[in-house]
């Protein structure tokens, strides 16, 4: 099926900006679950709020449209009631790393199985560009005009801290690197998380002088290097792309919570 | 056939409450501990899932009721439990449910406030949160009782109500009643009806509006995992569930969620009368105050002093019309609660004669006695109003 045929006209046009990733990797989601081949009555998508979250919407899935920061907790009750179901669910930096940081690393905890895509563009971009846990440290905001003082996380390595069992990082500009590591991400039994490095040039970019949406995009080339590239020993700012952690853990069902006699 | 033996048990309220949930159909819990609630989720996590469902203890009350809305939608009936600090955690999600129309049922055992308050005392001070706590024009429903029979009538009552109106519903205890043993006449199955969801009978490959409003103000829904696939959100919607700024349909939608409860407050009014045919003096209490309140009158009458009590048992929305009509003639009235006065000042708003209203109250965590009301009964009637 085209990528066409799994959104909902109806909604359309989105209210992303010119240039924005967050389409691209609502492209890639697609062709993931297209790869995958599950039927459109096999998924459920919940987002949280921001421009990230308004995919749900778009999306011909059941979809749910929540809470700023609670996607996952939704998630989670939309996943146990029915098991059976794929649930994914889009976020954005703030969303699921602020005000939604206790539900993340629960989630990762518990490993509930379902998919977060965390589309981090390092910035608030619904509310016009305010300072995220996602903005690098010295960077600009509306909220931060000299410079952001306090350190971003690692957005990688707190999921893996926080007991995720799948990880993984990827950008815009890696496309097609994206849609496999999505569909990896669903197949995989457990939290699965995969950061996407997307780009919000109306707001990170024009604030902090990086250009427009393609300017944005070839910095995502030339500043990340998939895991264990030589090229991060003499540059070690380059950010690794790739699958950090794939483990295979009994993900959080009804019958674990009842107590698991094999174990 | 010889009749079954009535099942009779010795129980606490939370015990109480968590029976007759099941007994409604409950099938999935989320909660965190919290007193005087916590037995509740204690309970249910050993008989949930030996019925056949799914109980998940989050890490924190908002989480609590976000994962029983997400379960809520997969057709599940769903309840979490808490008391006032959790309560005020919940209350983005109560309006999320409001405006998204999710059945969903919320306990609150109340404990004295404000902030951490008084953990383990009795107090009724969550009356107006339960109302307004979240943001916005709605309409909400709260039910209550004194004893533990009717706690378990109306825990039932309350998946019940969720059901029909697609709406939260609140169960506002209070720590004596969540606390006290009593007994308890566990209904045989079927002696109490139990509503189910209304599912849409439009057929697959129909569009199927999740969000088209009924006359009878009942929504009918679809699973998620089923075969209509449509979208959920909390901000302003059209009939397809779809985000609109459009203010005909902002203006309708916020319409039909305050009417479709507030017009039907009648049907949805829970009371119970004792003595108030002749009652000069009529007293009006809820929850465990109640029960301090029927002594009082009962003691009274033994004196031949007319008393009679208005026992509400729905709060909200509030039953303005039974109310204004059970207080004619009277008098005096006098509103028994453990708060400054908030169910007071409602009975105030809607009679003939507010300055005929009094309020008997404690707000110190010392459980209100029937003297405690007596006191302020000689002294109205001192005054000779």
């Amino acid at each position: 099926m085209p990528v066409k045929d799994y959104l909902r006209h109806r909604f359309l046009p989105h209210i992303w900006c010119p240039g924005c990733g967050h389409g691209i990797v609502m492209s890639g989601m697609i062709r993931a679950v297209e790869e995958i081949g599950l039927q459109k009555n096999e998924v459920v998508v919940v987002s949280g709020i921001g421009c990230s979250s308004r995919m749900a919407g778009y999306l011909d899935f059941h979809t749910m449209h929540t809470l700023h920061g609670r996607a996952l907790a939704f998630a989670t009750g939309v996943k146990l009631g029915r098991p059976d179901l794929t649930v994914i669910a889009p976020m954005g930096d703030g969303d699921a790393l602020a005000i939604g940081g206790n539900h993340f690393i629960h989630a990762a905890r518990r490993n509930i199985d379902l998919t977060a895509v965390i589309m981090n563009n390092r910035i608030y971009g619904m509310t016009g560009g305010q300072g995220s846990p996602m903005t690098p440290q010295g960077m600009r905001s509306t909220t931060s005009p000299q410079g952001i003082a306090d350190p971003a996380f690692d957005l990688v390595e707190l999921a893996k801290g926080a007991g995720a069992s799948f990880v993984a990082r990827t950008t815009t500009y890696h496309a097609q690197e994206m849609t496999r590591m999505i569909a990896k991400a669903i197949r995989h039994k457990g939290f699965s998380v995969v950061e996407v490095m997307s780009q919000c040039p109306i707001y990170y970019g024009r604030h902090n002088r990086i250009g427009d949406g393609v300017l944005m995009m070839k910095e995502f080339r030339d500043r990340t290097v998939p895991i264990g590239s030589k090229k991060k020993e003499t540059r070690p700012d380059l950010i690794e792309r790739g699958i950090f952690v794939d483990e295979e853990r009994p993900p959080y069902s009804n019958e674990r919570a009842d107590g698991d006699e094999t174990v | 056939m010889t009749p079954e033996r009535p099942n009779i048990r010795f129980i606490q309220g939370n015990e109480t409450i968590a029976e007759a949930a099941l007994y409604a159909g409950l099938r999935f819990y989320a909660g965190y501990p919290i007193t005087p609630s916590t037995e509740i989720a204690e309970i249910l996590s050993r008989r949930l899932p030996e019925a056949g469902g799914t109980f998940i203890q989050m890490e924190d009350e908002i989480a609590s009721l976000c994962t029983i809305i997400g379960a809520s939608l997969t057709g599940l009936k769903a309840m979490t439990a808490t008391s006032g600090p959790g309560f005020s955690l919940m209350q983005e999600a109560v309006g999320y449910a409001v405006m998204a129309e999710v059945p969903s049922v919320i306990v609150n055992v109340q404990r004295g406030g404000p902030s951490t308050g008084l953990p383990t005392a009795v107090a009724q001070g969550d009356v107006n949160q339960a109302r307004w706590g979240t943001h916005g024009d709605h309409a909400i429903v709260t039910l209550t009782a004194s004893n533990l029979q009717d706690v378990f009538l109306m825990t039932v009552e309350a998946f019940n109500i969720a059901e029909t109106f697609r709406t939260p519903v609140i169960l506002l205890f209070d720590e004596v009643v969540g606390h006290m043993r009593e007994k308890v006449v566990i209904p045989a199955p079927g002696e109490i009806e139990i509503i189910e969801r209304l599912h849409t009978s439009v057929p697959e490959g129909t569009n199927f509006h999740p969000y088209l409003r009924r006359e009878d103000g009942r929504l009918p829904m679809s699973d998620f995992g089923g075969v209509h696939r449509y979208n959920v959100t909390g901000l302003v919607h059209d009939m397809w569930g779809f985000p609109s700024t459009d203010p005909s349909i902002a203006y309708d939608l916020i319409h039909h969620l305050v009417d479709k409860l507030e017009n039907r407050a009648d049907s949805i009014a829970r009371y119970k009368e004792y003595f108030i045919d002749d009652a000069q003096v009529l007293l009006i209490s809820y929850g465990s105050s109640a029960r301090s309140a029927l002594q009082m009158v009962v003691d009274r009458r033994k004196r031949g002093i007319k008393l009679g009590l208005l026992e509400l048992q729905s709060l909200w929305p509030f039953p303005a019309e039974t109310v204004r009509e059970r207080c004619e003639g009277r008098t005096h009235v006098l509103v028994v609660e453990m708060n400054m006065g908030q169910i007071c000042s409602e009975v105030k708003k809607v009679v003939t004669r507010p300055e005929r209203v009094f309020l008997a109250n404690r707000f110190d965590g010392v459980f209100i006695s029937p003297t405690d009301i007596l006191r302020v009964l000689h002294m109205i009637q001192g005054r000779g109003v």
